[in-house]
């Protein structure tokens, strides 16, 4: 079960990788103003940039059962407590630092057209940077506090840029509604991790680092996992938009696309699969949890997918779409299969940042504009970016040879073939790969295909993207077909993927060979149901002359619930928000200066009135004082002389 | 030589003299002689104990506290100038500003 200890290599260029975009940040933040917006966007870029260039470097020395570690200083010492910040570097490591670097390279490059004309483009710059910061500080750190350090900066990040447009307040409220659901989130994360902590502690091992708490996690007792996994998860699905915490994701589109692309799709929300990912060997000692992660991620992924099929707004539909494809993702981490779910982490951001941006270069195009109803017919406008959503779109459909492809089918095959899956869990996945090649469907029609809805004004207006937004759109597309790859099933070309995780997971998850003949065949269903999504899609919106958005009552009682997203945010208004301001407002207007306020001008009027018998001694006049002293002095001479 | 008790008396009528005066009068300089009133019966004291026991001590002190007695004067009415300077009264019930 324990991976036998990785060989540790002192590698001094790993601080580099953070250090950079902090500097970054740091540089636009006091001078970015003086600098100009376009100087201090290629300087954002460029920091970003080099952090890619040394993380390439570092994945290509990185040898395949080793680790490196750059330890910088001892951050925390409390007896035999000691928390080091220090980077580390494995394979698991490595494949997030070449996602959130590389892709956050191509989406700062695609920001400097996109916000271009923007009055707080350095500002956004300076958050980027401080986000790649933060993701990279949550990635490389070499144990859980300094991963918690990040966990908690990306949550700032994402706050800061939600909220990015302040003016409008809605995008303020969407930020706060984020960081509060985050929040409570986070709760859970740090509860699991002080219990991992004194827990440990107990036994005398003090330690947070992830090498030594691989080995020493065993001897905690079966029970004390299980919850300490299980608040770790609620932490995740505060992260990582899960039932019962997803709500916030979709607001979060109130920020800039680029942000929806790169915190809301590809990295942020990620990090709850890859702090499970990374305390694999915890979870995998806590079996009722993965069953609970596997039912949520299933039950989330199928959720999230028919809230997507009825949606409007263009965002939206990719919002849901992530919280979706997040939820595949817990799937798989579910049934034990860590790896398979880092494979989907990291052909999903490809994809879906794709996905993004090109729904941004649309919304540039327009003007502004995110309702589906009022575009159609942008494929001759914006032919590179129509190419590139459709690539995109095939891969999250999970078409033959894209990426989603591969990954969709490891994780339902996993699904269904684990130790821990079962037939419920592949069929209910198996279902949302349907809904989910639907509503992108839907969504490729409405928005690029048929006539054009836009007023003509708007109309007047449409253009391609500058290549500034092309270009990454192209990386990202290629990304999209040619990253699932590396992990092809056994009946292709073999995974390289599994390999190269194989030394973190260890035997997490057994390989199951010998079943070909039913994975094949249970891919074949998948891509059926695929074709079936599709082909719905184009009957409903894709025809020549086919009727617009039907409106909601056409649809019935369900077609509603889903448009309204199952009224989830008016529930959780009414059972959590409501009584919450209610009985904060009662607090605030009657128990505060009734109770509080009374108890602290009840403490002085005591006082006042207390001294007001006293105070009279002190008339002022220096007679009165010396008649005291006087009496005082005849008292003490009247007790003397009365002694025997 | 007439007996102890009769000098004791008498610097204790002067005492109660000099205190009654500091108590009532309304007059700081009147207060203040009525403090060397005190000062000095204590000193009639000192010296009639020292002529009675034959010892020297009682009149060193006597010489002490007349010094003092002099230095008391020179600043308690320096002191009580200042005040009148800027209060135009040497009345000690019209000094009550320190109070609460």
């Amino acid at each position: 079960m324990v991976a036998p200890t990785p060989t540790i290599v002192t590698l001094d260029l790993l601080r580099w990788i953070p250090l950079i975009p902090l500097l970054g940040c740091a540089l636009n933040l006091f001078f970015g103003s003086r600098l100009g917006k376009k100087p201090a966007g290629l300087l954002a870029c460029a920091a970003v940039g080099a952090s890619f260039a040394i993380a390439l470097y570092v994945f290509a020395l990185l040898p395949a059962t080793g680790v490196f570690r750059d330890t910088l200083y001892t951050w925390i010492e409390s007896g035999p407590f000691r928390v080091e910040i220090s980077f580390q570097v494995d394979a698991l490591t490595a494949v997030m630092l070449l996602v959130i670097t590389g892709i956050g390279f191509l989406i700062h490059i695609y920001s400097l057209g996109y916000m271009d004309q923007d009055e707080g483009i350095v500002r956004f710059f300076v958050y980027l940077n401080l986000f790649i910061f933060f993701m990279l500080l949550l990635v490389l750190g070499d144990n859980l506090l300094l991963l918690f350090v990040g966990w908690e900066g990306v949550g700032l990040c994402s706050y800061l840029l939600i909220g990015f447009w302040y003016h409008d307040p809605n995008n303020a409220i969407a930020g706060n509604k984020a960081f509060i659901v985050n929040r409570i989130g986070d709760f859970g994360f740090v509860l699991g991790l002080l219990l991992l902590v004194t827990e440990l502690g107990r036994q005398g091992i003090w330690t947070l680092d992830f090498i030594e708490l691989q080995k020493h996690v065993g001897s905690l007792d079966p029970a004390t996992i299980g919850v300490i996994t299980l608040l770790l998860f609620v932490g995740a699905t505060g992260k990582s938009a899960q039932i019962p915490l997803f709500v916030w994701l979709p607001d979060a589109m109130a920020g800039p696309t680029p942000v929806s692309a790169l915190i809301h799709a590809a990295t942020m929300v990620t990090a709850g699969v890859y702090m499970t990912a990374r305390l694999h060997f915890l979870f995998a000692l806590a079996p009722a949890t993965l069953t609970l992660i596997a039912m949520v991620g299933a039950a989330t992924a199928f959720f999230a997918a028919t809230i997507a099929l009825t949606q409007t707004d263009i965002k939206r539909v990719l919002a849901y779409s992530t919280v979706s494809q997040l939820g595949y993702m817990f799937l798989a981490v579910g049934v034990g299969a860590f790896g398979v779910a880092i494979f989907h982490l990291f052909t999903h951001a490809f994809f879906k940042a794709c996905l993004f941006l090109g729904s941004g270069s649309v919304i540039h195009a327009l003007g502004g504009e995110q309702d589906m109803r009022k575009m159609g017919g942008l494929k001759s406008h914006m032919p590179a970016t129509y190419w590139t959503y459709v690539i995109a779109t095939l891969a999250i459909a999970g078409a033959p040879f894209t990426a989603g492809f591969f990954s969709k089918d490891l994780i339902l095959w996993q699904a269904y073939s684990s130790a821990h899956g079962s037939q419920a869990l592949w069929f209910v996945g198996w279902l949302t790969a349907g809904m989910t090649a639907f509503y992108m469907f839907r969504q490729l029609y409405m928005v690029f295909h048929g006539n054009c809805r836009a007023d003509s004004h708007v109309q007047a207006h449409l253009h391609e993207s500058p290549a500034v937004m092309t270009v990454p759109l192209m990386v990202l597309a290629l990304g999209s077909i040619f990253s699932g790859w590396l992990g092809a099933p056994e009946y292709l070309w073999g995974s390289r993927w599994e390999g190269w995780l194989e030394p973190i997971f260890g035997g997490a998850h057994e390989p199951h060979h010998g079943a070909l003949d039913l994975e094949i065949k249970l891919m074949l269903l998948t891509l059926a149901i695929i074709a079936v999504g599709i082909a719905l899609a184009y009957v409903k919106y894709g025809r020549p002359r086919a009727g617009l958005e039907p409106g909601a009552e056409a649809g019935g009682t369900l077609y509603r619930l889903s448009l309204h997203k199952y009224y989830i945010d008016e529930i959780y208004d009414w059972l959590l928000v409501r009584p919450f301001t209610t009985i904060s407002d009662w607090l605030a207007q009657v128990f505060d200066p009734g109770v509080i306020d009374g108890i602290v001008n009840g403490v002085g009027a005591g006082a006042r009135g207390m001294s007001s018998i006293w105070r009279g001694l002190q008339t002022g006049n220096v007679q009165h004082y010396i008649a005291g002293f006087l009496l005082g002095t005849l008292a003490l001479l009247a007790y003397y002389l009365g002694q025997p | 030589m007439a007996p102890l008790n009769y000098y004791l008396i008498l610097s204790a009528v002067i005492f109660a003299i000099g205190v009654i005066g500091v108590l009532v009068r309304r007059n700081l300089i009147v207060i203040l002689m009525s403090i060397e009133l005190m000062l000095n019966a204590v000193n009639l004291t000192f010296i009639a104990f020292a002529r009675f026991l034959g010892s020297m001590e009682g009149q060193v002190v006597v010489v002490f506290v007349m010094a003092v007695a002099a230095a008391e004067a020179v600043i308690g009415l320096a002191i009580i100038i200042a005040v009148f300077r800027h209060r135009q009264t040497l009345d000690p019930q019209e000094m009550q500003l320190l109070k609460w």
